[in-house]
């Protein structure tokens, strides 16, 4: 049985401007330690996917139906709230981009890791604080002792970070969601934080599901990639397929846009145009106003994902024209 | 002329007890790009607000095309930022959103009072255009842009007065992928169009490879390294700028690889240790400590010199 299990899952929100479509029937599944990062442009619908399996949207305005979502089993559109508690956490546990923003300024550090060992496991608070600085320890953090005892704005953001990740690890949880973990980090740091999550997830054998903008990231952490464009699956396949051959003009002008591949000065292949707007999708292929190989049907009907080679799947009709092309 | 557009002189900025910028030495030739990176907290920000004259230095000297800006007050530093203009990250807070687009790109040309409201529409409509967006977008406003539509407008009201200085902070930061190489090319082509001198603050290393001329390196304040780009990328010298780079993602999943990391007190212990003879110009100051020094090939480094010369 699969870890996750997400089948046609599509997500809207009604706001003044109509009816936001940011997820419009997204499949995939996540085996127990394997490890998908899903990539995205902003408003790919690539973040809003998780949040609905976690169910961390609030209904309305959010609209979410699917034939089928599962997580570890169980059945996400039938789960009451208390059952989805119990899930959070234990089974599937998310770290975000911004810890400032996740962790509250006026406890310490120690104080918000107990108090989530606490809300999953019958343990005492001494119990729960000696728990929380081995969890500390774990993400490499020096002097646990003593960082347990700090508030938020004494760390710096990899610290923070680090701590994020240490509450998410706090009740083993069987997959990892991590959504732009290193966005908002230094550079040295973003590379610290990657390998301490691949590290983990090694050690652990926990899945892993990576939503990200940085193909670099993807390129260092994943197994498995899903390639999102205007709130749909546009490619999938193992990683090193998908950068030694993609298929979808989408994943192509992606990895050629990628600045700095070859040393000296010169021009980026751009790609003309801008993402589409999800109030306003356009009909067809979402990524049709944008490519180079767009033909009438494309703006007419959208293309289905389907299984272009062994393990490789593609949501465009002009894969096998550009396979005959290249 | 062989003066820089634009030069610092062992500026320095101190904010209370603290050295956010430390005695910083930086040149911008005529028609080139130079990048400045570090990571936060390295003062990168501070040093570019110093050249714009936003923040006023504890020490040390600004030159714009070789004259000393340093000392003028505002009114006196008026006529210069026709010369010297600024791009930043967020262009959602730099641009008014009450102003269309129009009025935005043609407001530096009323504040220094260049043609009539009619010529200075017209002026607007055509940076519209030179930054790559329909002429018709004119009477729009800011929330109707893309983050990369955005940025459009700041480098055209940026650019609108003919400076020759442009200061870009982190402008490509905040952008998707896809429109990132979009705002590059840009500021390529318009660099090469007008003869542009352009200082490009960054994190990101890939956007300085195929943009920067000349990469200067900071690290707490202090410049650590310095040297052509390609340099940079196939030799640098400084611990620090060699965990910088080893720390850029690999696009390949084929070289995936486990990445060891300095503390900043590795970094500190591997200062890098130079001969004499290995140097192109005599040190500086006489003494055992760090100091940036001159290698062949127009690269600076902090270095330890190991030998005092006969």
């Amino acid at each position: 049985m699969a870890l996750v299990e997400i089948d046609d899952l599509h997500v809207s929100f009604s706001q003044h401007e109509g009816l936001v479509q940011a997820v419009r029937g997204v499949s995939f599944e996540l085996q127990a330690g394997e490890s998908l990062g899903i990539v995205g442009e902003s408003g790919s619908g690539k973040s809003v996917t998780c949040s609905a399996l976690l169910r961390l949207l609030r209904v309305p305005p959010a609209r979410i139906t699917a034939r089928r979502m599962r997580l570890d089993g169980h059945d996400i559109l039938a789960a009451g709230n208390r059952e989805m508690s119990a899930l959070r956490g234990r089974v599937a546990a998310m770290v975000f981009q911004d810890p400032m923003t996740s962790l509250d300024p006026v406890f310490t550090v120690g104080h918000q890791i107990s108090e989530t060992i606490m809300a999953h496991r019958k343990v005492s608070k001494a119990e729960a604080l000696e728990q929380a600085i081995a969890l500390l320890r774990r993400v490499e953090i020096k002097n646990a002792e003593a960082v347990v005892r700090y508030y938020p704005h004494q760390l710096s953001g990899g610290m923070l970070q680090r701590v994020m990740i240490a509450i998410a690890l706090s009740c083993e949880p069987a997959v990892l969601i991590a959504d732009e973990p290193t966005t908002a980090l230094d550079v040295t740091i973003q590379a610290q934080i990657l390998q301490l999550i691949k590290d983990i997830q090694a050690e652990t054998g926990m899945g892993l599901i990576m939503i990200t903008h940085d193909l670099g990231v993807i390129a260092e952490t994943v197994d498995r990639v899903l390639v999102m464009y205007g709130g749909k699956v546009m490619e999938t396949g193992p990683v090193g397929d998908i950068f030694a051959h993609p298929l979808h003009p989408y994943t192509k002008a992606l990895l050629n846009s990628i600045p700095g591949q070859k040393p000296g000065k010169q021009r980026l292949v751009e790609i003309p145009g801008a993402s589409p707007n999800p109030a306003r999708p356009p009909n067809g292929c979402p990524f049709h106003p944008r490519c180079p190989m767009a033909i009438v049907t494309c703006h007419q009907a959208t293309p289905p994902l389907e299984t272009k080679r062994p393990g490789r799947q593609a949501a465009c009709i002009r894969v096998e024209a550009e396979m005959a092309l290249a | 002329m062989s003066e820089a557009a634009l030069e610092l002189r062992q500026v320095t900025k101190r904010f209370g007890d603290v050295v956010a910028v430390d005695r910083v030495d930086l040149a911008v030739p005529r028609n080139r790009v130079v990048a400045l990176v570090g990571e936060s907290g390295s003062g990168k920000t501070t040093t570019g607000l110093m050249a714009l004259r936003l923040v006023t230095p504890s020490a040390g000297q600004i030159l714009l095309e070789g004259e000393d800006i340093t000392a003028l007050g505002q009114k006196q530093l008026k006529p210069h930022r026709r010369r010297m203009q600024v791009v930043f990250q967020d262009s959602y807070a730099s641009l008014d959103p009450m102003m269309t687009l129009g009025e935005i790109i043609a407001e530096p040309l009323g504040i220094h009072q260049v043609g009539t409201p009619a010529e200075r529409r017209e002026q607007a409509q055509g940076w519209l255009e030179k930054v790559g967006l329909d002429g018709s977008y004119a009477n729009r406003y800011p929330h109707e842009l893309s983050g990369g539509q955005r940025q459009r407008v700041a480098v055209a009201r940026a650019l609108i007065l003919g400076a020759s200085v442009l200061v870009a902070d982190e402008p490509t930061s905040a952008l998707d992928v896809s429109v990132k190489a979009q705002i590059v090319n840009l500021l390529q082509s318009l660099q090469e169009q007008m003869g542009l001198s352009i200082l490009f603050i960054s994190h990101d290393l890939s956007v300085v490879r195929s943009l920067a001329d000349e990469v200067v390196v900071m690290l707490r304040g202090r410049v650590v390294e310095r040297a052509p780009t390609d340099r940079i990328f196939a030799a640098a010298r400084h611990p620090y700028t060699q965990s910088l780079l080893d720390a850029v993602p690999v696009v390949d999943p084929s070289r995936r690889r486990r990445r060891t990391f300095l503390s900043a007190e590795e970094i500190a212990a591997r200062t890098p240790r130079v001969r004499p003879h290995e140097l192109e110009a005599p040190p500086p100051v006489d003494t055992a400590e760090p100091q940036l020094v001159a290698l062949a090939g127009s690269h600076f480094v902090e270095a330890i010199v190991t030998e005092r010369a006969a």
